[in-house]
Parts: C-alpha cells; structure tokens; sequence
C-alpha cells in the first residue's frame, strides 16, 4: 500500500518541477485542475461587486497603515503639533493623533484620504452590484441565501463606516454620536440602559472611541471577511448567472477561463480600482477633520451631514413630524414612547431594509416560481420587478436627499419647510409614481423588441419602386440577435389555487390578486409562428405592387 | 441527477399556466460564430497592442518614481495655517497631490496594461461549460442516512432527560458572559435629571466665561450660556458630561411678545429667557436663532421652536418643548439661575415622565 504513495515522475520543465514539488506536499493540482480553466460569463454589469471586493482591499491596507499612528483615547492631550489654529487647545488624544496622521505623518493625510474615499466606494460598489442583482433576478433560486448574505454584507458595512468615522473625536463625529445616543434612548424599556452601557455613562462619557475602535478594527472586519468568504464560496458552488443570448441556457456557462483571461481582467481591475480611489485622494479633500475642532458639546456647524450611506437614516429622521397631527412622544404604559425617534427607524429605513432581504421569499410567494434560475432576466422581461425596484430607489433616495434638505434650502433659496414637504411627498407618492412609469417603459421596451424581430431593423435606406412608391428598407435581424430577443418568459397571472383540502384561504386570495396586478400587463415573446405570419404580410402586400419589395426584404 | 436538478425549465413544481408555455419556441442557434480581432488577424496590430501595454507599464513605474519624488524630495516644515506662512501649506498640499498622482499611475499604469492586453492578445474564444448540481439525490439520501446514524449513536433521543439538561446547561452558560458586559456603564437613569444648574448659579458666556450683567442683554441679542461652576471641572472629572447637559440659549424679546404660562411668570427677567439648547429630537446642540420670527432652529434635523411660545414645538421632529431655566437678578446685576430645570434637558427616553413627575414633586 505504502508503494503507491511514491510518485516516481520527473518533471521536464521548471514550472513542472515546482508544480511537482508543491503539489506532492499539499496537492493543489485538484485546485488547479478545479479551477484554473473554471468559465465565468464576461459582462460589464458583473464588476460591481468586484469593485465593493476591492475597496475592501484597499480598506484593510489602509487602515492597517493608520493603525500604527491613531491613539484611540479620550484622555485630554494639550495640542502641540504643527497645525497652527490649534495649538494649546485641549483635546481628546484621538483627535490630536488624527491631526497628527494629517500633518506630521508624511503621506499620512493621502492614507487617511485613501481609506475614507475607500469606504465611499465599497458602500457605493456594494448598492450598485445589489441593484444589478436585483433588476436582472440573480437572487432566486439557487441564490437567495447568497441574497441575504449580501444584503448584511451591506448593513455590516454601514455599521463599519460609522464606527469608523466617529474615531477621530471631532466635533462633525461627535454630533453623529449624539443623534446614536438620542436613537438608542428612543428605544422603549431598555434604551437608556443601551445608552449608558455604551457610551459607560452619560454622554460623551470617556470610553466610547475605544470601544468603537475594537468594534472597527476587530470584530466588524471579521465579520465582513466571513461574510464575503461565505459570498464568494457560494459563488463558486453557484457558478455565475449569465445574461440570456444564443448558446446560453440553464444547464451551461458561456464566458472566458479564469486562467488567463479572466483572471487577467479581474487582477488588473484591482489596480485601476485602486488608481481611482488614489487619484480622488489626491485631488480631492475628503473630511478636513481640522476645520471641525475637538468635540465639544456647545457648538455645531449648520449643514453637517453624515457619510452618503448613513444619509437615509437620517433623511428618516428629519422628515418624521414631532408634533403633527399629534405629538410623537406621549406617555404610555408606564413609559415615555419617543415614536420620533423610534418610528423613522423602525417604520421607515426598518422597512426598507426587511422588504429587501425578503424579497426573494415574496416574489417567489406571489409568483409560484420555485425554479432554479441560471439565467438572468433583462429588466425589460420583467416589468414588475423592474418597477418595484425603481421604487425602492425612489424612496431610499428622497430619505438621502432628506439628509440634505437645509443645504437645498440654502442653495436653492426656497424654504426649509417647504423642502421637507415635498420631501415627505415624494416619500409617499414618489415610489407609486416611479413603479408605474417604469413599467410602462419596460412594456414599451418589450414591445419595441417585438417590433424589431417581426419586421427587422429600419436601416435608413429609401427606395422607389418602379411605380413610384417610396419604402425604407428594412433589414431582418440575424437568427443570433432574434433569439436573444425572445429568449424569455411572459407569465399570465396565476389564480387563486385551492389548498389540499380543496379551498382558497384567504392569504392564497392575496396572493392570486398581487398576482393579477404583477403579471396582468404583459407582452409575450414572438414565435416562429408570428413571424412567418408578418412576413406572409408583408409578401401578400407587396405581391400586388409587385415583387421587388419582397427581395428588398432579404 | 437527482430531485434538485439542474434548472431544466421541464423539471418545476411551479404552474405554468400560459399558454406560450407549448407552443413552438424559436430553437436556440448556438454561440454565434467567433469575430476575430485585429490583433487575431494583423501581426503588426499585435505588436502595436504590445508597445501600448509596455508603454503603459511604464508609466506605472514613472507613477512609482513620482511617489517618491513627492516623498523624498518635497520638503515640508514648518507650521500649517499659519496666517504669516503660507509655505508649509502649498508644500504640504503639493506632496499630498505628487504622493498621490504617483499612486494612482502606479496603479492605472498595471491596470489598465494587464487589461489591454487580456482584451487585445490573449485568446477571446467565449467557452462553454456544464453547470452540475448543487448537490445530488444519491449524496443527500447518504448525508441523511449518516446524520440519522451520528443522532442514533449519541442515543440523544432515547434519554431525553439527558438532552434537556444539555439544553439547560447550553443556555444559561453563554449568559454567564453576557453578564459580564453588565459593567459596560451605570445603570441608573436617574442620572438623566439633573444638571449643574441650581440655585444662585451665574449665567456666563460661552467660551469666555464672563458673567453677563442684565443691562447688557440687549433687545433681540442671543447667547450661548454656560454655568459658571462648570469652569470648576476637568476632562477628567465630567467637565464634557456636564456641559453637554447643561448648555444654555439666552434671549431677550420685548416682554409682550413673550407668552408665559402659569408658574412661570417670575423665570424670565424683563423678557429675558434662557433655554436648553439641547434639542429635544435626539441631542444636538441648537444654534440657529431667528431674531425677527424668534424661531429656534436645530441645524442637524430642522427642530423648530417658538422662543416666543414658551419653546413649543413649530416645526421637525421634534417631540417635546425646550426646557426652561429659571432666571433672576444677584445683587450685583448679574444674570443667575434660580433652581436647575424643571425636567430633563435633551432627547425623550423611557423614564422621561416619570423623571418629569418626580421632578415636579421635588420642587
């Protein structure tokens, strides 16, 4: 037995002797042979979520760097380094060692710029690559664990750019502090005691900058390098979704090897990815933590807004009434229920929040469609869904721009007030009015494709007949383009179905209702049928004017 | 090939309803054929595309050595924002702006070389590959079969009383730890109530610190407040805590504008009136004073309050009034409180109301 686990091959090359070498002591030639020639589908849409993984990147590299130089303490330091307008005050040893990364590190601001347009960029990457999911129905089934775990990758992610930009201890971050204190106060029974235990005291207290430091550089990069490994083995076990298209079909993948292209491709976007983010470094100031002082309660700069990300908490926030129709805040049952506080959070970004990680269990729900799903649909193919998610945008949207409604205020010159209305308008109404819209053009889209398979593309060529008559040629599309054009499925609503027991509950009756809205309004593929009839059309007209026309077709 | 087969549309417990589903379906023509590029075709188009990619790494390494240009050779000294010398300024921008160009074509110059030449010369065949099976019927019924053998073993569900104590035991021994996070803070929120403010206590400015004489508050004037006895404390000792707390706006209105309910007619000084300038939505400071409409605005969320009205409430989310600080004359003319507020300052919480009735009582 033992003989066999002798392998007498001599390798011919260098590179087959290394390969020999590593592969005899930890067998990587299955992980070779596994992957090295593994096909993924090429689109310009699938890059996002390389982008969010190389922020990532580019996030832990720099804010490894800046380790080395911030002093996470809340002990008070007398200011004596080289930034004039502050010296001799006194400050928290956080906010003098950020100063000190800015000034006295050489390259220490470029760093601290890197690792705050990295952040940007991840949360930014990560919204757009979940958008691209969304609208081309890569969640369902096989992959709607892979959904959810994507989904607290980004709430994960949200948590890690606010304990991030609260370190420095100045006054922009200490007020972002001071609105988590009144959010986590709003929370009935047990939120001042959250309070109290996490700032150790009463606001600001001496040990929360170190205590958001372990969570920001320990345990949420943990949590998110888990989270994406678990992401990226689900991809692998999944294989990649692929746009429909010629030769595409749910049991194959079309696209280029990882080695080398693929690979080549995914390896040199790092860097470009990092050249971005290192040129808007260089050319643009992002957080002159400088220009805020040390954190002190009394004052406050008008227009502070947080990082983009955050924006639609604190849209929520603003736009919630305090006192109208009724106050928001009202004794009850022993306590104080601070619903302002509580309600934009729980109701509204709350909301936001369940409706996305849940979304594939209800379409699936609504549509009865439990079927795996390799292939994606255009956002044209499904009206419903496409209309949904302009929605979603829509209100996510109105919170972010709501976190800067008194700087469209003061930039536009129209009143606070009256920003806020609209703001809660289009709140209300702006998602009803997006869903219809979008879908109306997706429907337009579909039947424009109809058009374009039945009678060809207009090639701008005009012609006259011998009889006079003026025609625009019109020339087919090749078989290859037509399949990728009616390559897809148009369900009809599904009624209500009767249960084992041979009755319609009520919640199937919910469910056959939002089927009928979702899939009343539909345009249905062409089949070879139509089009032999449109092109019989076509003949039988032209046949009477005569014959010329009929070849001009070809 | 199992039950959870491999996306086969054939294979479904979903309804296909419409009719579409049998009629005739365009058959799927295969990859279109390959298009070659003009590097596949023209040997001097792939010599050119090699030069742009050498050219492009070289400008990586040109975007190296600018780094370090910026690094090593510009000399930054001196003091920053220093009214009198500007030059460690425009230094230090110009070698934030060299370090970081240099980063950036160090990285485009990879970038963009490594993706141009997987674009323009290695091969561009698009490849097919099967998809498998998560998983299949033989390897499930298997799993299954082993983790019904591993729970038989255990014997796990033949001596129940043994799992339940397993239970017991697993759930109360992780909140051991839990417990430990117990002393992350105080647990009384009665500290919520009170701040410096107490009787006899003088009104100072804030940051100066200089008492403000009741003459000097002038028609329609504003200051940021703060207790006098506050200077008392360090960082160390609560100086931050405090203040947070106790930050104070005065204002002087002409008196008939001011409606004052009942109980408090004797807290303000000729409609001179100090309020929290803690918001009531969730805490920040409110900085924003509106002479001619005497609005209170909070810059972070747009609370509005009507100094004139007592704080109430006009517009934003917040919840509740500003408190009110009692206010009257020392014998020297300067502005002191009278007692501390008459309810907590800042953002509602649970134990608010009763705090505000024990507070009522306490008075």
């Amino acid at each position: 037995m033992s003989h066999s686990l002798q392998s007498d091959y001599k390798a011919k090359t260098t590179t087959g002797r290394i390969a020999h070498y590593v592969d005899q002591r930890v067998g990587v030639s299955g992980i070779v042979k596994e992957f090295g020639r593994k096909i993924f589908p090429d689109h310009w849409s699938f890059m996002f979520g390389e982008v969010a993984l190389y922020s990532l990147v580019i996030l832990i590299l720099s804010g490894t760097f800046l380790t080395f130089f911030f002093n996470p303490t809340m002990v008070s330091v007398t200011y004596d380094g080289s930034y004039v307008p502050m010296k001799g005050v006194d400050m928290s040893g956080a906010y003098a060692s950020a100063l000190d990364i800015s000034f006295d590190v050489r390259g220490g601001l470029l760093m601290r710029q890197i690792h705050h347009w990295a952040a940007l960029m991840f949360m930014m990457a990560m919204t757009v690559h979940m958008l691209r999911v969304f609208f081309t129905g890569a969640f369902r089934r096989p992959r709607e664990l892979n959904w959810v775990v994507g989904a607290t990758l980004m709430i994960v992610g949200i948590l890690a750019g606010f304990t991030g930009y609260s370190l420095p201890d100045d006054v922009l971050s200490g007020n972002g502090l001071r609105i988590i204190d009144g959010i986590f106060k709003s929370i009935p029974l047990i939120g001042t005691y959250i309070s109290l235990f996490f700032f150790g005291g009463e606001f600001p207290g001496s040990a929360i900058i170190s205590r958001l430091y372990s969570l920001h550089i320990m345990v949420i990069p943990a949590i998110l390098l888990l989270l994406v490994a678990i992401h990226m083995f689900m991809v692998v076990i999944h294989k990649h979704t692929q746009y429909p298209g010629p030769g595409r079909t749910e049991n194959n993948v079309v696209g280029f090897p990882v080695g080398p292209v693929y690979a080549a491709k995914a390896g040199g976007f790092f860097f470009i990815v990092f050249g971005i983010i290192a040129l808007l470094s260089a050319t643009f100031t992002i957080n002159a933590l400088w220009n805020y002082g040390p954190y002190d309660p009394s004052p406050v700069q008008a227009g502070t807004q947080p990082d983009w990300y955050v924006g639609f908490g604190d849209g929520a926030l603003r736009l919630w009434p305090g006192v109208w129709p009724f106050p928001w805040e009202f004794e009850f049952l022993g306590g104080t229920w601070v619903l302002s506080v509580l309600l934009p959070f729980a109701l509204m970004a709350g909301s936001v929040i369940m409706a996305m990680v849940f979304w594939p269990w209800i379409e699936r729900w609504v549509t009865k469609d439990n079927r795996v799903h390799n292939v994606l649909d255009r956002p044209r193919n499904a009206p419903f869904r496409t209309g949904v998610g302009v929605a979603g945008i829509i209100g996510y949207a109105t919170l972010m721009i709501a976190a800067s409604s008194d700087l469209i205020a003061t930039h536009f010159h129209v009143s606070l007030n009256d920003v806020a209305y609209a703001l809660r308008a289009s709140f209300l109404v702006g998602p009803l009015i997006g869903f219809y819209i979008t879908q109306r053009i997706c429907l337009a889209l579909q039947r424009k494709d109809r058009e374009l398979v039945l009678h060809g593309i207009e090639t701008g060529n005009v012609v006259q007949l011998p009889h006079g008559e003026f025609i625009e040629v019109h020339k087919p599309v090749d078989e290859y383009r037509r399949y990728a054009l009616v390559d897809f499925e148009s369900p009809a609503p599904l009624p209500a179905q009767p249960n084992k027991k041979g009755k319609v509950n009520p919640i199937e009756k919910i469910r056959a209702g939002l089927s009928k809205i979702w899939f009343e309004d539909r345009v249905v593929a062409v089949t070879p049928a139509e089009l032999e009839a449109a092109h019989h059309d076509h003949h039988s007209d032209n046949a009477v004017e005569g014959s010329v026309s009929a070849s001009l077709e070809k | 090939m199992g039950n959870h087969s491999d996306g086969v549309k054939a294979h479904t417990s979903a309804v296909v309803t419409s009719q579409e589903a049998s009629q005739e379906r365009f058959p799927d023509p295969g990859l279109p054929p390959h298009a070659p590029r003009l590097t596949d075709v023209d040997s001097k188009k792939a010599k050119g595309a090699e030069r742009q990619v050498v050219l492009l790494f070289v400008i990586s390494i040109l975007g190296s050595l600018l780094f370090w240009v910026g690094y090593f050779g510009i000399e930054v000294s001196g003091n920053f924002y220093d009214v009198m010398n500007p030059e460690p300024n425009k230094m230090l921008r110009l070698q934030n702006l060299l370090m970081g160009l240099g980063v950036a074509f160090a990285m485009f110059g990879i970038g963009i070389g490594i993706v141009h030449w997987a674009r323009s010369l290695m091969p561009d065949h698009e490849m097919v590959e099967e998809r498998h099976a998560v998983t299949s019927e033989e390897d499930r019924a298997e799993a299954q079969e082993i983790m019904e053998t591993i729970i038989e073993e255990t014997g796990i569900k033949r001596r129940p009383l043994l799992r339940n104590t397993l239970i017991g035991s697993v759930i109360l021994a992780p909140l051991t730890f839990v417990t430990l996070f117990r002393d992350l803070g105080p647990a009384d929120p009665s500290v919520l109530k009170y701040t410096m403010w107490d009787e006899g206590v003088r009104l100072v400015r804030d940051p100066s610190g200089t008492p403000i004489k009741a003459a000097d508050v002038t028609l329609g004037s504003a200051y940021h407040v703060l207790p006098e006895t506050l200077s008392t404390l360090t960082h160390e000792n609560g100086y931050l805590e405090e203040k947070a707390k106790s930050v104070v706006l005065l204002m002087r209105l002409d008196p008939s504008e001011l409606n004052v309910s009942e109980g408090r007619e004797d807290w303000n000084v000729d409609g001179i009136i100090a309020y929290s300038k803690v918001c009531t939505h969730v805490g920040c400071p409110i900085a924003l004073y509106e002479q001619r409409t005497h609005h209170l605005l909070c810059p972070c969320h747009q609370s509005t309050f009507d100094a004139a009205n007592e704080c109430e409430v006009v517009f934003g989310p917040a919840g509740h009034a500003l408190p009110q600080l009692p206010i009257r004359v020392d014998s020297e003319g300067y502005l002191v409180s009278q007692s501390d507020f008459h309810e907590p300052v800042g953002p509602g919480y649970w134990e608010r109301a009763k705090h505000v009735k024990e507070m009522a009582g306490e008075a």
